[in-house]
């Protein structure tokens, strides 16, 4: 990125935040609290101390993946509201093979063969999606929120059918060697699985800027039809940027299963992949955006734990809808302003 | 009772209207509202508010109709909104719609603990009920959807929606204001949308959290199923609710299909319908651009 448009970014992200910080604090005055004592309970129980950090990193990691999702699949022109059923395939595939692997597997090789199959089993939905967009027509917003209500309706019926272990709603744990180490402060849930989101991050940051599949993404994105003479396959392409979606998106299976519960439960990851929708539109679709985006919205949703002694913990919702309205608002305005 | 009466019988069928109407309003309203030129992923924010404000609404005067006069007037509020951030601002408009959802689900929460000290309902209100053939508002759904049908299709105010939606150039040329016109279009698609809503609230005596549970993502499905003509989507809502009564008359009827897949019968009905449905229909040619 060149150093005009990360100033033009970082101007964008500074309205917004603007924005929110003065409409979060009317809300709080009109629900009778002081903004200066919850802002300041929101920082203080976020950044504050050790366990604070460790939380917000612990939040923010499964939101980086399914951001990220939303991202790529936002390169080629698509909107994936589907994140959200790629992921609950994605952990279903992740503890069942996690359960199933030999006792002495190497933990590299069991950590690899989960994460395989989560990125298969979201995957194979996000290509689906991606297929029905490009071959028939069927509009991918439509077409994902109905696969989203199936896969959650298919995984109860398997689950009660063969995977949920008897009366519960969850599947058996995935062996040890498959169970990502804790790493955050005491009492804190950060795994492993938040630096192996960040190199993932990184990579995908690395394949939409320096490959070919990167840079057919993008000008499929751009103009199909410009695509399309410049002689890309744009419906494979399509397909292709939606499969990568979707896996990204069961990639999150790592956080949830191997690092958090270290099985699957039902409401596991519930709304980690519609606000992966928020944080790829806060980050603009970029990936070190998303990073950025994820640890915002990570540090509102702990920070929701914080202040309810002052404020309705939902504040947090609204701010994070406001946030994403503030950056959709104020990048046309800044663009504009550049432009004239 | 065997499963072929229970289909068979009025109740059912008060049932599958029951069901449809919420979605037959929201889809006429998205349908007006994209006819315009404006991408309307914020169908879920208006059945959402129409609902909150029904309800508030009828709790604070104990009527009926001003329960659906403020749900009305909730929806064309979003609408507004939804233009100054999606046209005059040019913000992208399925971001708006998406973060106007988020949003909407939070504030609306948050509102609920601030006026009745729960997050979760509103108290018990004035309302319909489960009844269809007899309830006023159910009638007012339908005879709004008729209007809204016709005036889209024979009104000079629906020529100027369309072409809006068509030719936003051309109606610039004609003299005539593109946003003003697409104005029009949000508040009476946003009313209708929430009219909508305020048939949940006002069924359910009350206001509950996420009350829209969704549906406004389908009823855009349905409007792009119904070719984005308004009585169209309007009747694809019936064919839905007929499939979601049949779904709960098999839930009862227990003939050995589990529940959970059971329940899953609209949504792959309306996935397969999109996938082989012929693609005569075309979206608005400036569906999503602003002049």
């Amino acid at each position: 990125m060149s150093a005009g448009r990360i100033r033009e970014e970082a101007q964008i992200a500074a309205v917004a935040l603007l924005v929110a910080v003065a409409a979060g604090s009317v809300l709080i005055v009109a629900a009778g609290a002081s903004p200066v004592r919850v802002w300041g309970a929101l920082l203080g129980g976020t950044l504050g101390d050790g366990y604070g950090i460790s939380q917000v990193l612990f939040r923010a990691t499964p939101l980086a993946l399914t951001g990220l999702a939303v991202a790529v699949a936002l390169r080629v022109g698509l909107f994936n509201i589907g994140v959200e059923g790629q992921l609950v395939a994605g952990m279903c595939a992740c503890a069942v093979v996690g359960a199933r692997l030999p006792g002495g597997t190497p933990a590299g090789v069991a950590v690899l063969a989960c994460g395989l199959a989560a990125m298969a089993a979201g995957g194979a939905l996000g290509a689906v999606t991606g297929a029905l967009r490009a071959y028939r027509g069927a509009h991918e917003v439509i077409t994902s929120i109905m696969l989203n209500a199936i896969v959650a309706g298919v995984v109860l019926w398997l689950g009660d059918r063969a995977l949920f272990v008897g009366g519960t709603t969850r599947t058996a744990d995935v062996i040890a060697a498959a169970q990502l180490p804790g790493l955050g402060a005491a009492g804190s849930s950060l795994s492993w699985a938040a630096p192996l989101a960040l190199g993932v991050t990184a990579a995908a940051a690395w394949l939409l800027a320096r490959t070919r599949p990167g840079f057919e993404w993008r000008a499929v994105g751009a103009s199909p039809g410009a695509a399309a003479t410049a002689g890309i396959d744009v419906r494979r392409a399509m397909v292709a940027a939606m499969t990568a979606s979707g896996a990204l998106a069961g990639l999150a299976a790592t956080h949830y299963v191997l690092g958090y519960k270290h099985a699957y439960e039902d409401g596991l990851g519930r709304g980690a992949g519609f606000m992966g929708i928020a944080v790829a539109l806060v980050g603009r679709g970029h990936p070190g955006g998303v990073i950025a985006g994820a640890l915002l919205l990570g540090m509102l949703a702990q920070g929701g734990l914080e202040v309810s002694d002052h404020v309705p913990r939902t504040l947090v919702l609204v701010l994070q809808g406001v946030i994403v309205l503030a950056v959709a608002a104020a990048a046309p305005l800044v663009q504009r302003r550049r432009g004239s | 009772m065997s499963l072929a009466d229970a289909v068979l019988s009025t109740a059912f069928a008060a049932q599958a209207v029951k069901i449809a109407l919420p979605y037959a309003c929201a889809a006429a309203g998205g349908a007006v509202t994209e006819r315009s030129g404006v991408i309307d992923l914020a169908i879920e924010s208006k059945l959402l508010w129409g609902a909150f404000a029904a309800a508030v609404a009828a709790h604070a005067t104990g009527s009926i109709a001003a329960g659906v006069v403020a749900g009305m007037a909730a929806g064309a509020a979003v609408g507004v909104l939804q233009l100054v951030l999606g046209v005059v601002l040019a913000a992208d408009q399925v971001v708006v719609g998406v973060a106007l959802n988020l949003a909407s689900y939070g504030l609306t929460r948050f509102l609920l603990e601030v006026l009745y000290q729960s997050s979760a309902n509103s108290p018990q209100t004035v309302g319909v009920g489960s009844a269809v053939w007899t309830s006023p508002v159910a009638w007012l759904a339908v005879i709004v959807i008729a209007v809204v049908a016709l005036g889209l299709a024979r009104t000079p105010l629906g020529l100027r929606i369309r072409a809006a939606g068509d030719r936003p150039d051309g109606v610039a040329t004609a003299g005539l204001s593109v946003t003003r016109i697409r104005l029009w279009a949000l508040v009476i698609g946003g009313a209708v949308a929430g009219l909508g809503g305020a048939q949940l609230a006002l069924a359910a005596h009350g206001f509950s959290a996420e009350m829209s549970g969704g549906r406004g993502y389908i009823a855009l499905a349905i409007v792009i199923l119904g070719g984005w003509r308004p009585g169209v989507a309007a009747l694809v809502c019936l064919m839905f609710g007929v499939i979601e009564a049949l779904q709960v008359q098999l839930q009862l009827a227990k003939v050995g299909v589990p529940d959970q897949l059971t329940q899953l019968l609209p949504y792959a009905v309306t996935l397969v319908v999109l996938v082989i449905a012929p693609r005569r229909a075309r979206p608005p040619r400036a569906l999503g651009q602003v002049p």
